[in-house]
């Protein structure tokens, strides 16, 4: 690209004043003598990086966490996974469901459900489409116990990010293994995702809130007004 | 300096008292604020490691602020590797521009709007407005405030000031909906229908940005309703206005981040959307993405480096809920998207303080301590406040001419400083002070001093001058 000589004097400038700014500064940071010292200075991270180390119990506190953010969760085996979807789906008045690329075919409940399957693939779904589907059905990358997050990052099974959020409602399948303790674990494992494929994240807490009248919380706003998680 | 701040604001004195004479606003703000000041304090306790987080918090922007120049190159770099295209705006006219432009020569006339105090800040919905683009605002309450015409006075909840049933009201005039109640989830439904077939047909959509990952160009939104993940993803062009300030250094940083902001902002353990994106992706949400980093005073801010540490702010407002000011005063009488203790700090500083209205933030404070004992990233507010109202006067002195330099409370303050330096000079004050005061007592008390000095006894009574002071007793001892 040719540089733009506007855009490139508006950059000289910020960088020049941002300088004279710190210019003549001690770093006032240990004993470090330069700026560029200071970047290589380590943060005291006394914080916890590691949460509940029982899987038994991290699904118990996400579980607590997610019905606080008046979302439902079921907790079956996974091969009860066709009947439950089934179950949430007609109790739901789900006709058309959402299925994203990659997603495993066991999951999906069998003709007599009376299902409409919508697949993003080979050709997209259009934002029209997605409105007018009735839920959509996505695994996760993650969980986090601590916090009730579902935390996407358009791997399989997951699909892109309009899929999660123009329907209105959203049936999670999340995996007792994928269920992670602290927020700064999750951070942790999406680091390679981020630095190799840069993939958009999503985090998930609840379906979408409202209280911005009165703080009066409303739940259900512009993404999916309901969340059923289900954990296999 | 910023288009759409200047121009003359009163002094927030003179506004404060106007607002303080507003029942229904003082009942709806000591409300709000009670309610999410308390639920903010239940989801900080369970932290057993909160103080260690606000530390490493303040810790990494200060890292940011002293290498501000590298990490911003580093971020240019990283987001331009990821398919994005970065732009420099050294004030807000400059990054209207940038924004007009690209929006015609995309050919649109309307984009979509996530809630963002910077693009506030800048006045872009004025900007675009003059030429004919309609930026639609669609988080609920920047919504409700962009209908009535009026100025958002939060920063997490703008429409803070308004009830239910103006909120009705204005809905049923604006929406074309006679019928609606004021149940807020009826009223959030209508909003709903709205926005909706908006977001479907956008082209542009225009953001603010919480956090920019300078090492992989990662930039997040943190919001509650949709609307943010909505903006982000759906449009083909995304334009997203970053403060420089705003800057991290790594992804690790951001679980720093991700759990001190939620919990002091909205009172959450986690708030129920955030997004992150690094560049485009193909097949995946916006195939166009722009990246405004904005200046407009912050390198000003930075400059002083008593004053620096308020770039360190993440824009959470806990500091307004818990400010005994801003819960009677509301966020209007501080002329600026930035209202509360943050705001008294911010605007002083990012407008200069030949703006009389900015200079007189720094007083709106009682300097109680309470916004630096629930800051996420222990900004030093008190400290800042007192740093400023020491530059407020000097700025006064050196450029306020004349009447800058025989300001009363200026030489009164000198006169103060000469007599306390020496004891005979004190104790004959004293004496005077004891002969005068006779005029002035009513019960014991100094209750209305004249001219002034009455500022000081509007509100409270003034102990006098004792009769004998321990020094006196003392001689007549011996």
């Amino acid at each position: 690209m040719v540089e733009d000589p506007v855009m490139s004097t508006a950059k000289e400038a910020i960088l020049q004043r941002i300088r004279a700014a710190l210019g003549d500064d001690q770093p006032g940071w240990g004993t470090q003598s330069t700026r560029e010292d200071t970047r290589s200075l380590n943060i005291e991270r006394g914080y916890r990086t590691h949460g509940e180390t029982k899987k038994q119990q991290r699904v118990g506190l996400f579980v607590r966490h997610v019905e606080e953010y008046k979302a439902r969760v079921s907790q079956i085996s996974e091969q009860k996974l066709p009947q439950t979807v089934a179950d949430i789906c007609s109790a739901e008045k789900v006709k058309k469901l959402v299925i994203p690329p990659g997603l495993d075919e066991k999951w999906l409940p069998g003709p007599e459900s009376g299902l409409t399957f919508l697949r993003d693939e080979p050709d997209l779904l259009s934002y029209d489409e997605l409105d007018k589907s009735d839920a959509v059905l996505t695994g996760c990358f993650r969980a986090v116990a601590q916090t009730g997050t579902i935390v996407l990052n358009a791997g399989p099974g997951q699909g892109r990010r309009a899929l999660t959020l123009i329907p209105d409602f959203h049936i999670c399948v999340v995996r007792r293994e994928q269920v992670t303790g602290i927020v700064p674990e999750v951070f942790w494992d999406l680091e390679p995702v981020i630095r190799e494929e840069g993939a958009p994240v999503t985090f998930i807490s609840g379906p979408s809130a409202t209280s911005d009248i009165e703080l009066d919380r409303v739940e259900g706003v512009h993404g999916p007004r309901r969340l059923h998680v289900v954990i296999v | 300096m910023s288009s759409s701040e200047t121009g003359i604001h009163p002094t927030f004195e003179k506004t404060a008292r106007s607002f303080l004479d507003n029942s229904q606003l003082r009942s709806n703000l000591g409300h709000a604020t009670r309610t999410i000041r308390d639920k903010r304090r239940g989801v900080v306790d369970e932290m057993p490691d909160w103080e260690e987080l606000r530390e490493a918090g303040r810790q990494i922007k200060q890292k940011v602020m002293q290498n501000l120049d590298h990490y911003l190159l580093q971020l240019e770099t990283s987001v331009t590797r990821a398919g994005g295209v970065v732009h420099w705006a050294r004030d807000a006219a400059e990054a209207n521009r940038i924004i007009l432009d690209l929006i015609k020569e995309r050919g649109e006339t309307e984009a979509v709007k996530v809630k963002s105090l910077t693009t506030d800040e800048i006045g872009l919905n004025k900007a675009l407005a003059k030429e004919d683009i309609m930026a639609l605002e669609t988080d609920l309450a920047e919504l409700i405030v962009q209908m009535a015409g009026d100025e958002p006075s939060h920063i997490l909840v703008p429409a803070i000031h308004k009830n239910r049933s103006e909120i009705r009201d204005l809905f049923r005039d604006k929406l074309g909906k006679p019928d609606l109640t004021d149940n807020p989830a009826e009223l959030t439904e209508a909003a709903r229908r709205y926005l909706r077939k908006k977001f479907l047909s956008a082209k542009i959509g225009i953001s603010g940005s919480n956090f920019a990952v300078a090492e992989t160009g990662t930039v997040a939104v943190v919001e509650s309703e949709g609307n943010g993940r909505m903006c982000t993803t759906l449009p083909q062009t995304l334009i997203t206005v970053l403060g420089i300030e705003k800057i991290i250094p790594a992804w690790q940083d951001l679980e720093v981040f991700m759990q001190l902001l939620p919990r002091s902002s909205t009172a959450e353990r986690m708030n129920p959307y955030n997004t992150f994106w690094t560049g485009t992706t193909e097949g995946d949400g916006p195939q166009e993405f722009h990246l405004v980093l904005l200046d407009n005073g912050r390198t000003q801010v930075l400059a002083d480096p008593a004053g620096r540490e308020t770039l360190h702010c993440i824009r959470c407002s806990a500091c307004l809920n818990v400010c005994p000011v801003y819960e009677r005063t509301g966020g209007h009488a501080y002329h600026s998207v930035y209202p509360g203790p943050i705001g008294a700090i911010l605007t002083p500083q990012l407008r200069g303080l030949s703006d009389k209205s900015a200079a007189s933030l720094p007083y709106a404070s009682t300097l109680c301590g309470a916004c630096y004992e629930v800051c996420p990233v222990k900004i030093n507010i008190p400290e800042i406040l007192v740093h400023l109202r020491g530059r407020v006067v000097r700025h006064n002195k050196n450029w306020g001419g004349i009447r800058g330099k025989v300001n009363p409370e200026l030489m009164g303050m000198k006169w103060l400083a000469w007599t306390l330096r020496s004891r005979s000079r004190y104790e004959r004050a004293q004496k005077m002070a004891r002969k005068g005061q006779r005029w002035f007592m009513h019960d014991d008390v100094i209750s209305k001093l004249p001219g002034m000095l009455s500022g000081w006894t509007a509100m409270r009574d003034l102990r006098p001058v004792a009769e004998q002071t321990f020094r006196e007793w003392w001689r007549t001892r011996s």
